[in-house]
């Protein structure tokens, strides 16, 4: 079993220096991500590159999202893989870095990294040498998604607060609608639908007693946030245990359900596959009139250079580029998503709404900071929930739960 | 050149891609992961020999030790259900089908089929059937007016509709292993059987099934070998989390998901993964080789 997994990656790998091989020419560098699906805009995007610089070609690789940092991390330790890298921000960013994988860059070798906010270059450091080592390439805003046709039709406004949020579902069940899609099959999506609905109740007080040690999650905070969620259990879809991430998706796309709590990265997507739908992103619901709104923030991940690029300037000048303006806008045009680049218009109003939503936000807390080593934050949190919404877990055990599991590294964790 | 010579050098000729392949690609690997058990990593690197600490960190502390022992757990379950359910239903098949029944060979095919499918195509097809909303099977019930759970994700009927479908999907091999144990035995002998006045019931239990031992061992121990490297259908139906809340976890997931982490929530950790593939791979061969050499014992007696 291990033998033919580890087998594979042999494959993957050996596949891979294939592919660095037959791409190693003069003047042409190669750039490997996961995002197959953006193979079009990428093109588009290396083209103007290439007009700028007449001299250098970008070629685009791209490798299954599930096996990417497999293959990438077994090219890597071969001294091949791609000339620029798309890696993950954070714990995904950290174990290639800390490895020695990739570039670090400086704001001698690249200026543009003053184009980018302070918690977007965060996301892209290495904690142990406080070194960056990508440029930022979008953020996430996580919130609740709204079908405006359903809300019209069952003559109900988006909730503003938790107890609208209340009321709204029971009127839209009421009416045989399902008032929220998601379900708690997907174990990832659990992180999510937490996130989402007690960042308002938490704010960024909270994230920040938790990193100066001063609570843990087993803080009175974040058990009655938790214990908000359980409020939620009657207005989600019917046998939502069972509920997977796709089948929420699909809910709310033809219109049997009214609200998704999901990610901006949702809406390009949803626009692609139901391009009539009347979609609006909104902050979750204040727990009272006039409280803020947090929506939870992360970034996606970066462009990094292999730190044993064959044509390192080259590398380097490409990753220069993708740290302007000029690249910031038109990537956001192109994908749908929001770049984090200083001064970059956002020409979508849907996508310019929900980057103005960032101004009032706070980070996603397990993927930000409890994702670097294991147990991650969020695995532990995501099956603690999907135990608790199931009924067969308190909230307070999935406090306790998190907090000892991550108490295994984190030392504020170990005194309390 | 003599003839024995040149006989030797054809045999290497032969067996050297064969073994160059085996070398790179099984052996290798494996000895790289039993390397990679020993180590601790920076990253994605190796980079300390740290001796015993990864297996001690996953059999003995907090989580991990919980989660591998969770998992185990329900590798047993998955090994002792299939073995009575499965193979045991198989053997019933196997008996039904050597009476040579009208239509017998058609449901020899029936019987067969799903073998064929792949175990993705099949857990697939069963995760829709076990839908909550759209599937099947909770349609059919409600037909005669039962609600039925959402199968995949209620902690109490996850892991068994799992069972179920891998049950489902591979019935027919075991069932074709016994047919063909029961069909070596000569007729005389079910003949005889026969005329001494033994019922379906005593042939069944007192005359096949202990000529037919040598299919048993093959059954036991694929059974065993597949139910602690069970992976594709739990990966298919419940996801790489064991969802819901690790009620479907078992070693293979558990497993794969700390080597090559899980996008969304977990880390790449190749010590502990390595530690995990390691004892997996030495619990399996070591049950499988003493459960061979007890079940080969019992077809002599036999």
């Amino acid at each position: 079993m291990g033998g033919k997994r580890i087998g594979r990656l042999v494959l993957a790998a050996t596949a891979a220096w294939g592919l660095a091989a037959s791409a190693a020419r003069a003047g042409e560098i190669t750039f490997w991500t996961w995002r197959q699906e953006d193979k079009a805009a990428y093109t588009e995007l290396f083209n103007d590159f290439t007009k700028a610089n007449p001299d250098i070609h970008v070629k685009f690789e791209a490798f299954a999202p599930e096996n990417y940092a497999t293959i990438v991390s077994a090219a890597l330790a071969g001294g091949r893989g791609g000339d620029v890298l798309h890696v993950r921000a954070y714990g995904g960013l950290e174990q290639f870095a800390k490895a020695g994988y990739l570039m670090p860059l400086d704001p001698q070798t690249v200026p543009e990294l003053a184009n980018l906010p302070d918690d977007a270059k965060a996301a892209e450091t290495l904690r142990a040498d406080g070194k960056v080592y990508a440029v930022s390439f979008a953020s996430q805003t996580l919130g609740l998604l709204i079908n405006k046709d359903v809300f019209a039709k069952a003559g109900v406004q988006p909730p503003e607060t938790w107890d609208q949020l209340l009321s709204v579902s029971r009127t839209l069940k009421d009416k045989g609608i399902i008032p929220i899609a998601n379900g708690t099959a997907t174990a990832w999506m659990d992180e999510v639908f937490t996130g989402i609905f007690t960042g308002p109740f938490l704010g960024t007080a909270f994230v920040q007693d938790i990193l100066a040690g001063r609570a843990t999650f087993e803080d009175p905070r974040y058990v009655a946030a938790l214990g908000r969620l359980l409020e939620l259990r009657d207005f989600l879809p019917p046998g939502y245990t069972g509920i997977d991430y796709a089948t929420g998706q699909q809910l709310f796309l033809s219109g049997r359900a009214a609200m998704f709590a999901g990610g901006s990265f949702e809406i390009a997507n949803f626009r692609k596959q139901n391009p009539k739908l009347a979609l609006d992103f909104i902050a979750p619901p204040a727990p009272k009139a006039g409280e803020p709104r947090y929506v939870s923030k992360f970034y996606d991940g970066g462009y990094a250079v292999n730190a044993k690029a064959a044509n390192k300037a080259d590398a380097t000048r490409l990753v220069r580029w993708m740290g302007t303006k000029e690249y910031g806008d038109k990537f956001s045009a192109l994908l749908g998503n929001i770049s984090p680049i200083k001064g970059v218009v956002i020409q979508d109003p849907l996508l310019a709404q929900v980057a103005k939503l960032n101004d009032v936000s706070m980070p996603y807390i397990m993927a930000v900071h409890f994702r670097y080593e294991s147990p991650t934050g969020s695995e532990l949190l995501q099956g603690a929930v999907q135990r608790m919404l199931a009924g067969n877990l308190t909230p307070q055990q999935v406090g306790a739960e998190v907090t000892q599991g991550i108490a295994r590294y984190y030392v504020p964790f170990q005194k309390k | 050149m003599t003839a024995a010579r040149r006989r030797a050098v054809w045999i290497a000729f032969l067996l050297a891609p064969a073994l160059v392949v085996m070398t790179l690609f099984v052996a290798w690997p494996l000895l790289a992961a039993f390397r990679y058990a020993f180590y601790g990593f920076n990253g994605l690197a190796a980079a300390q020999f740290v001796g015993l600490q990864n297996f001690r960190e996953v059999l003995t502390e907090a989580p991990f030790a919980a989660w591998t022992w969770r998992a185990f757990q329900h590798n047993v379950i998955v090994f002792t259900v299939l073995m009575v359910a499965q193979n045991g239903l198989a053997y019933l098949i196997a008996f039904a089908l050597l009476k040579t029944l009208p239509g017998h060979r058609v449901h020899q095919v029936i019987v067969f089929l799903p073998v064929v499918l792949s175990a993705v195509i099949v857990g697939f097809l069963w995760k829709l059937f076990l839908h909550p909303l759209f599937g099947l099977v909770n349609q059919a019930l409600l037909l005669v007016g039962i609600h039925g759970p959402p199968w995949l994700g209620d902690e109490s009927t996850a892991l068994g509709s799992i069972i179920f479908t891998n049950a489902w999907h591979w019935m027919g091999f075991p069932a074709l292993i016994f047919l063909a144990g029961m069909q070596r035995i000569s007729r005389e002998t079910l003949e005889a059987a026969r005329i001494d006045g033994a019922t379906d019931r005593v042939l069944m239990t007192r005359i096949i099934w202990p000529l037919v031992a040598p299919s048993t061992t093959i059954v036991v121990i694929l059974t065993f070998i597949g139910s602690f490297n069970w992976f594709e259908l739990p990966y298919v139906m419940a996801g790489l989390s064991g969802s819901p809340g690790g009620a479907t976890d078992v070693l293979g997931l558990y497993f794969y998901r700390t080597a090559f982490g899980n996008v969304s929530s977990g880390l790449q950790d190749f010590g502990h993964g390595s530690a995990l593939a390691v004892l997996m791979f030495v619990f399996i061969a070591v049950v499988s080789a003493l459960a061979l050499r007890v079940l080969r014992r019992r077809e002599i007696e036999a």
